[in-house]
């Protein structure tokens, strides 16, 4: 396993920290060769730069693999956002030498060189291939008694053809990682749906892309789940965030408290809901954290 | 003058004229049950070279890359629809709400940035109120901003800015 640099991206240090300290304590708990990127900036955001101008995006996108690279470590993403951005950057720079040639340019400005070293990932698909799931399994001493809906999210999975992770109809290693928690993941209808927010929708057309949210939410509220479980902080906001502007704006109302797979897993540890930032949802349940410890 | 729209795309490798108008695109989209875009029309529209840089549709995709998995014909569509947006805010075209984004990255290096609630929420958890990121290394940032300028993308932002 090669070590890793924690890319934290915006919505994580910035609106939920507490995933941030999730993921480091079971990073810490697995024993995982990690060390903070220091300096890395936004990925940046493809709703809008690699919307904006394809160069600028693979230039910042570059930026922060090289950071990464220069410290021999691969780059460990725990945003979907963030993945999709720099593993398609990688990507396509790896694949296109003349590409390079041309960020290269621009990246000397700053006294970098980018030379395709080191490889983007995802802490789940990290977790299920580097670690596995029996390891996971192992780690985890409190076996939650839940029943969770386990949302995807788009860009972890797709394009599939740059991810190497099988279908992306019905995939189940996310399930699989779900389930080693004691959790039980319960089918829904249209799971694999995207949250709504991407591509630049939440911020220019918000009400369209809640109605896309409120979809999500309503078929999870139908299969009677206790929690929504994500592997990314733009779909979490999204559904954390947006059941609160749901009720304002269409009169739902939900309250289905919203955790990254980190928080769960810290959870399953038996690290306290609150030490890992649980409280600062904008969800809130009583009831929830009741059984989570219970 | 810039690349009418067919030529754009198959100078950067999207087959959209292979589609056979199937409209597995459209009946995918989770935006189009709710929104007027409709994927099957931008592929049309833009293979015909009709104005899609000026359609407001362009920017409706969330880019879930579901219409681009079951293309019968492996058509590269988000990707393709994500060239023509490029394309699009060259000739002048950003949404308010995207160049403010745009604009945050380039003062902060962070879309979403650091507010004052969540530095207290960082020192409530026992964590550093800055993140190890551009937020706390001010050298980082100026990287960014050099970057931003190196590449032109400040005066994209700024000529956009002033269309508007």
């Amino acid at each position: 396993m090669k070590p890793v640099s924690l890319f934290l991206g915006c919505i994580i240090p910035n609106r939920y920290p507490g995933i941030e300290k999730a993921t480091k304590i079971v990073l810490d708990e697995l024993d995982v060769d990690w060390a903070d990127l220091k300096g890395a900036s936004c990925c940046p955001a493809p709703g809008v730069f690699r919307s904006f101008d394809k160069t600028t995006w693979l230039t910042l996108a570059a930026r922060n693999i090289v950071l990464s690279e220069q410290m021999n470590r691969d780059v460990l993403t725990i945003c979907n956002g963030c993945f999709g951005s720099l593993t398609d950057a990688n990507h396509e720079l790896k694949n296109d030498p003349g590409l390079v040639k041309k960020i290269n340019k621009h990246l000397a400005e700053v006294d970098m060189e980018y030379s395709g070293t080191s490889d983007v990932r995802h802490i789940i698909e990290f977790f299920y291939k580097d670690i596995g799931v029996d390891k996971i399994k192992e780690a985890v001493t409190h076996p939650l008694d839940i029943k969770a809906a386990l949302h995807y999210g788009c860009h972890l999975i797709k394009p599939s053809k740059e991810r190497d992770l099988g279908t992306v109809e019905n995939p189940v290693f996310f399930d699989e990682l779900l389930e080693a928690t004691g959790a039980v993941s319960v089918e829904y209808e249209d799971k694999m749906a995207c949250c709504g927010a991407g591509g630049g929708v939440r911020s220019a057309l918000l009400d369209k892309s809640l109605e896309m949210s409120n979809a999500k939410l309503l078929h999870m509220a139908q299969a009677g789940v206790d929690c929504v479980i994500n592997a990314c902080p733009f779909c979490h906001l999204q559904l954390d965030f947006g059941q609160v502007e749901i009720k304002d704006k269409f009169g739902h109302e939900y309250n289905i408290p919203v955790l990254h797979y980190s928080q769960l897993l810290a959870i399953a540890m038996g690290h306290s809901p609150e030490s890992v930032g649980l409280d600062l949802n904008f969800i809130k349940k009583q009831e929830f954290l009741d059984k989570l410890v219970g | 003058m810039r690349k009418e729209p067919a030529n754009l795309l198959e100078d950067e490798g999207f087959s959209f004229l292979t589609c056979m108008q199937c409209g597995t695109c459209t009946g995918s989209c989770p935006s189009g049950r709710y929104t007027s875009l409709n994927t099957r029309r931008i592929v049309l529209s833009a293979r015909r070279n009709k104005d899609v840089y000026h359609d407001d549709d362009l920017w409706m995709c969330t880019t879930c890359y579901q219409c681009q998995e079951r293309c019968p014909r492996g058509i590269k569509i988000v990707d393709g629809i994500l060239t023509l947006r490029a394309e699009s805010v060259h000739l002048g075209v950003m949404l308010p709400a995207h160049r403010k984004v745009a604009e945050l990255v380039m003062e902060k290096g962070h879309a979403v940035p650091i507010n004052d609630a969540n530095k207290a929420n960082r020192k409530a958890l026992g964590m550093n109120e800055l993140p190890e990121t551009v937020h706390k290394y001010p050298e980082a940032l100026d990287q960014v901003k050099k970057l931003i300028k190196a590449t032109g993308f400040d005066k994209l932002v700024e000529e956009a800015g002033e269309q508007e």
